[in-house]
């Protein structure tokens, strides 16, 4: 009795180990990458993280199914809700950033946490990919070693609506009013530097409209644009503010071909519900994140079809939606370009992913021939240029869909540059971190 | 002067605005004691609701008109806080009869969260349409009297007749028929009130069907402004100073505090938060209401606080 | 039978007067220090530190000093994170614009500079009360909300308006690893509890007792209102400001305003509500359930291997909490250190039942 007891346990243990020690054998043979997805689906800024945080999933798919992941290595990933909030962020980094061989690079989507998760990335030597987001100074890559803005900051964003202004305005903006209504937080002051010195060098200027989170009630606000009659207004919102601003700048009557507004506030959700309300809102986008190329096709046929898209069908080629491929993208690509440096077809560790940021060098026909022809224009990024190319273009709400209303800008580098290495600078005095030197 | 005037207009507008949802607060206190801080949940759940089903009923049962999906979500929305306020009375309220104010404070912050998270799971967390057919354009008037003319918010202009027809009707409730009687002698003493047979349960879950009634309107008319989304729930931030500038236990005094507060908060902001920076309405409403308060402790028209020793 | 007073004679006013009278608590309590100062740092992870223990151990500290307020005093307070907001930022100033600012002198600066706005918000408690007083301590969160928003001074000129901190050092010896860190909150947390659980078993603390059940009947005894209430809003405000010094410092390291907005005030009041008002040890009980709960919430579907949406899950997340806030208020309104006390209560007279 006691023997047959004994026996049944111990070819059940042996079977127990065989078993394990098979599956840690299969998982050795087949490498995996691991990508964090920090997401808000809740809270605030829901409506805009929703479709962002789907758009980082389904690329991550789309490479799996398409491409088989990328020379082989799939790409696992694991989303984790913040909320926004700083220590919930905090907290999915903790989490994360050690898991599978590395976190491979984190979309915090959120200026609070980049903050509070910068400083650890320094230490635990992890990639913050902020593109379109994120310290505008941070683009500076000898200060900032661990941190891409890449495609774009928001003094790219602030140059290049004034820009689209100044060719308005037959080239001149001297004695024009400019007022910026926005989020009362670092997120919304970020523009504010750019557009001082702007308006110093051109002579508009500058009105501040400052609307407390969450900006339910902006009825101070645009009572006093209405009194003070700015020619242009540029909203810097996020969240709820926007619908609650644009419909108040339809109850006051301030023309809405005269606003521009931040890509985090220029998105489809934002205008659907107001319809008509909002023709002649003018928004920015990242790239051209408002396009429609083969890889919306691509989605479409390798994952939509057969039932293993994250959201809704008909979010795909939602601009939010397109920014979230776009971070996704380059997060793979920088995964791509670093196997060619450390290896193909092996598992990488976030430093190595690293250099993978640091040496992109998307060009034209890369992007054709992953589908983002229409959407992006080349990138290299380098030890010194965090940023990479930062393009923008104008769309425009026409009351049911957005239309392209400009060419291809770029920032102008003689008011950016010297702001960067200003601010740049005052960083790395104020935390003690010696420059890198970029050879 | 125009301006002035403008300001003035439009501070009141959105006074009343508040006071619809301060309304709320003050039933609820009124009748069971309670201070709802899930008023703001129960606005946006019903919101949602109100959002959701207008946008769902059309598909289920194939029909077009906009005003039948929307009578229609109205009325299943109103059902939807009628089951809220009994499911709060029977699984919550009843359990906590005796309990000291701040308890039941919790109590409904807890019962806050469970809405906020309930509506959200039910009905999604992205941004829905509420459409009653509001007027979006502004009106100007009196353009000879003063340059550039008079800007009158219609939407707000007819979002404020409605608060004032549903405390119309709330009052008429309260001083006529007979539930509303009854509901009156429970806020007066609840003992006393059992004791000659008024049903305090069924009368608690009639306050806290009242009270999701007037989040609902609430939330067709905020989320009519806004779209429904989260962020609707903290408009109950805006009016907590209402309620108390205004005294926890009165209907009028909830409508002249959101007066007060709205016409305070514009005023404030446009005239002195220019040299302080900017968007300083926020905490101006409740400095304003710290300040009242300092003056009558128990708000303008609420009931002086009597300690026994 | 084995946790009992019995044969443990007092032969001074001193011993009598101990914190732990009972041999077997204070065996407990040391063995639960040597968990916390030597055990954990073997044995937990960089993860637990920095996601767990670090945030409870703050938390814990802010959870005292607001149940100093509404837990003693009665006076029910909502701009907790109006407080902790000044002492993170007066802390970060003192730190950053006076060369060779220790970081101790920084750190209790930063608690001295919320017990002065606290007094200030305190003034009103001394005319409105109840409910009234909660919403009007709301002005005082909205008000360091924008404070800190518009005024550059208080950000050391920030172009973002974000602030951060680098090394923490103390005495030449830096506080980098996350061990480290929990060490150097931990010895706080224990100064400032003892500090706090004598304060509230003295006199004053008596005082502020009787202010919170009847404080006409407190005031006709002789106890001054304004000295008690006034004291109490500065004692608590001290604390909950060196909490959000360690909060800015410690755990974020960098921050915005946001993150001291009301959402935080509200769960520090979960905190003290759930762990019991008037207890020091519900504090920390408190702190713990706010901390842990989210946690488990969003891992036991992990653990489970349940496919769940985020958004569900935070969704379940809150009306889990929501329930059990409820759930709890419900079955002990007084808390979790209440069950503990009442567990103790039983462990005493064990195996009698009363």
């Amino acid at each position: 009795m006691h023997y047959r007891k004994f026996a049944c346990s111990a070819a059940l243990a042996v079977a127990g180990m065989a078993m394990v020690a098979a599956s840690t054998l299969a998982q050795a043979q087949a490498p995996e990458q691991f990508v964090p997805l920090l997401v808000y689906r809740t809270g605030q800024f829901a409506p805009l993280g929703i479709p962002w945080a789907d758009g980082k999933q389904d690329y991550l798919k789309l490479v799996n199914a398409r491409d088989g992941g990328v020379n082989g290595v799939k790409l696992t990933y694991e989303e984790c809700e913040t909320a926004y909030d700083a220590s919930k962020g905090v907290e999915c980094y903790e989490r994360l950033k050690s898991k599978g061989t590395g976190a491979s690079g984190f979309d915090t989507q959120s200026t609070g946490i980049t903050f509070a998760v910068t400083d650890k990335a320094f230490v635990d030597k992890v990639t913050v990919e902020t593109a379109g987001y994120g310290l505008s100074q941070s683009s500076d890559g000898t200060v900032f070693e661990w941190n891409f803005p890449l495609l774009g900051t928001y003094w790219t964003a602030a140059d290049v609506m004034l820009q689209d202004i100044t060719k308005k305005e037959k080239g001149s903006l001297k004695g024009k009013k400019i007022a910026l209504v926005y989020h009362d937080s670092p997120y919304g002051k970020e523009p504010i530097p750019l557009l001082q010195k702007r308006a110093a060098a051109q002579g508009f200027e500058l009105v501040l409209f400052p609307v407390t989170p969450p900006g339910v009630e902006q009825k101070s606000a645009w009572l006093q644009i209405r009194q003070q009659k700015p020619d242009y207004v540029l909203f810097w919102s996020a969240g709820v503010m926007t619908p609650a601003g644009i419909r108040e700048a339809q109850a006051s009557g301030y023309p809405r071909d005269h606003i521009y507004a931040i890509w985090w506030a220029g998105s489809d959700h934002d205008v659907k519900d107001i319809g008509a309300g909002a023709k002649g809102y003018n928004a920015i986008t990242l790239h051209n994140s408002s396009a429609h190329d083969k890889v919306q096709d691509d989605l479409r046929k390798y994952v939509y079809d057969k039932g293993q898209g994250t959201g809704p069908a008909d979010s795909i080629g939602a601009i939010a939606h397109t920014r979230g491929m776009m971070i996704a993208m380059l997060q793979v690509e920088a995964i791509r370009t670093a196997q060619e440096k450390f290896g193909k077809g092996k598992a990488l560790t976030s430093e190595q992913v690293h250099w993978g940021f640091e040496n992109l060098n998307l060009t034209t026909e890369r992007l054709k021939a992953l589908g983002f022809g229409e959407i992006m224009r080349p990138v290299k990024t380098s030890c010194a240029n965090h940023m990479g190319d930062d393009w923008a273009r104008i769309i425009q709400w026409d009351g049911g869909k957005w239309e392209i209303k400009s060419d291809w800008y770029q920032s102008d580098k003689t008011y950016i540059a010297p702001l960067v290495k200003e601010y740049a600078d005052k960083y790395a005095k104020d935390k003690n971190i010696k420059p890198r030197t970029c050879g | 002067m125009g301006f002035f005037l403008e300001t003035l207009f439009g501070g009141l507008m959105v006074g009343m605005l508040y006071a619809l949802v301060a309304l709320g607060f003050v039933l609820i206190f009124k009748a069971s004691g309670v201070f709802n801080f899930a008023q703001g949940a129960m606005v946006l759940f019903a919101a949602l609701a109100m959002a959701r089903f207008s946008e769902w009923l059309p598909r289920w049962f194939g029909f077009d008109s906009p005003v039948l999906a929307n009578i229609g979500a109205f009325v299943l929305a109103a059902l939807c806080m009628i089951v809220v306020a009994w499911l709060v009375e029977r699984l919550a309220l009843r359990h906590l009869v005796n309990q000291p104010g701040i308890t039941l404070l919790m109590a409904t912050l807890g019962i806050g969260n469970v809405l906020d998270g309930a509506g959200q799971l039910i009905f999604g967390s992205a941004a829905y349409k509420i459409d009653v057919g509001m007027p979006k354009e502004p009106l100007i008037v009196l353009d000879k009297v003063f340059d550039g003319g008079l800007l009158l918010n219609t939407e707000d202009m007819y979002s404020a007749l409605a608060a004032a027809a549903l405390v119309t009707l709330l009052t008429l409730f309260f001083q006529k028929t007979s539930t509303g009687r009854a509901l009156r002698a429970v806020a007066d003493d609840h003992q006393a009130a059992q004791s000659i047979g008024i049903p305090l349960g069924r009368i608690w879950v009639i306050v806290w069907s009242v009270g999701g009634l007037v989040a609902l309107v609430a939330g067709v008319i905020w989320g009519s402004k806004l779209g429904v989304q989260y962020s609707i729930s903290l408009v109950a931030l805006k009016a907590f100073p209402v309620v108390i500038l205004g005294g926890l236990t009165s209907v009028p005094g909830a409508i002249l505090g959101g007066l007060i507060i709205g016409v305070g908060e514009k005023m404030s902001e446009i005239y002195i938060g220019g040299h302080l920076g900017g968007g300083i309405e926020n905490w101006f409403a409740y400095v304003l209401a710290l300040a009242v308060l300092l003056i009558r402790p128990q708000g303008l028209f609420g009931d002086k606080i009597i300690d026994r020793v | 039978m084995f946790y009992r007073e019995n044969g443990q004679f007092k032969s001074s006013y001193r011993a009598d007067l101990a914190l732990f009278p009972i041999a077997q608590d204070r065996w407990a309590m040391l063995a639960l220090a040597a968990i916390a100062f030597v055990g954990a740092p073997l044995l937990a992870s960089d993860y637990a530190f920095r996601a767990v223990l670090i945030p409870f151990l703050i938390l814990a500290l802010a959870a005292i000093g607001l149940n100093v307020l509404v837990g003693y005093c009665g006076q029910i307070s909502l701009g907790t994170g109006a407080f902790m907001a000044v002492g993170a930022y007066a802390a970060y100033n003192l730190q950053v614009r006076i060369e060779g600012m220790p970081l101790l002198l920084s750190l209790l600066g930063g608690g001295v500079a919320a017990a002065v706005l606290g007094v200030m918000f305190g003034i009103p408690s001394l005319r409105i009360r109840g409910l009234y007083l909660a919403v009007a301590t709301l002005a005082a969160q909205f008000f360091v909300d924008w404070f800190t928003n518009r005024v550059a001074w208080v950000t050391h000129d920030s172009s973002s308006g974000s602030v951060s901190v680098q090394t923490l050092r103390i005495l030449g010896h830096s506080f980098d690893t996350p061990a480290q860190r929990y060490l150097l909150c931990l010895a706080l947390v224990i100064v400032f509890g003892l500090l706090a659980k004598n304060l509230v078993r003295g006199a004053i603390g008596r005082e502020w007792m009787a202010m919170r059940d009847m404080d006409v009947a407190a005031a006709v005894i002789g106890i001054r209102p304004v000295y008690a209430k006034l004291t109490a809003f500065a004692v608590s405000s001290f604390i909950v400001g060196v909490a959000g010094a360690l909060w800015g410092f410690v755990h974020l390291g960098a921050w915005e305003p946001a993150a001291f907005g009301i959402d935080k005030s509200f769960q520090l009041l979960f905190m003290i509500i759930i762990g019991g008002l008037g207890s020091i040890a519900g504090s920390f009980f408190g702190a713990a359930f706010i901390v842990l709960l989210p946690l488990l919430l969003n891992g036991i579907p992990r653990w489970l291997g349940l496919s769940m949406s985020t958004a569900t899950s935070s969704h379940l997340e809150h009306m889990i909490f929501g329930a059990l806030i409820v759930f709890f208020l419900i079955v002990e309104p007084h808390g979790l250190a209440r069950l503990w006390s009442t567990a103790r209560q039983k462990l005493r007279v064990w195996p009698f039942p009363h």
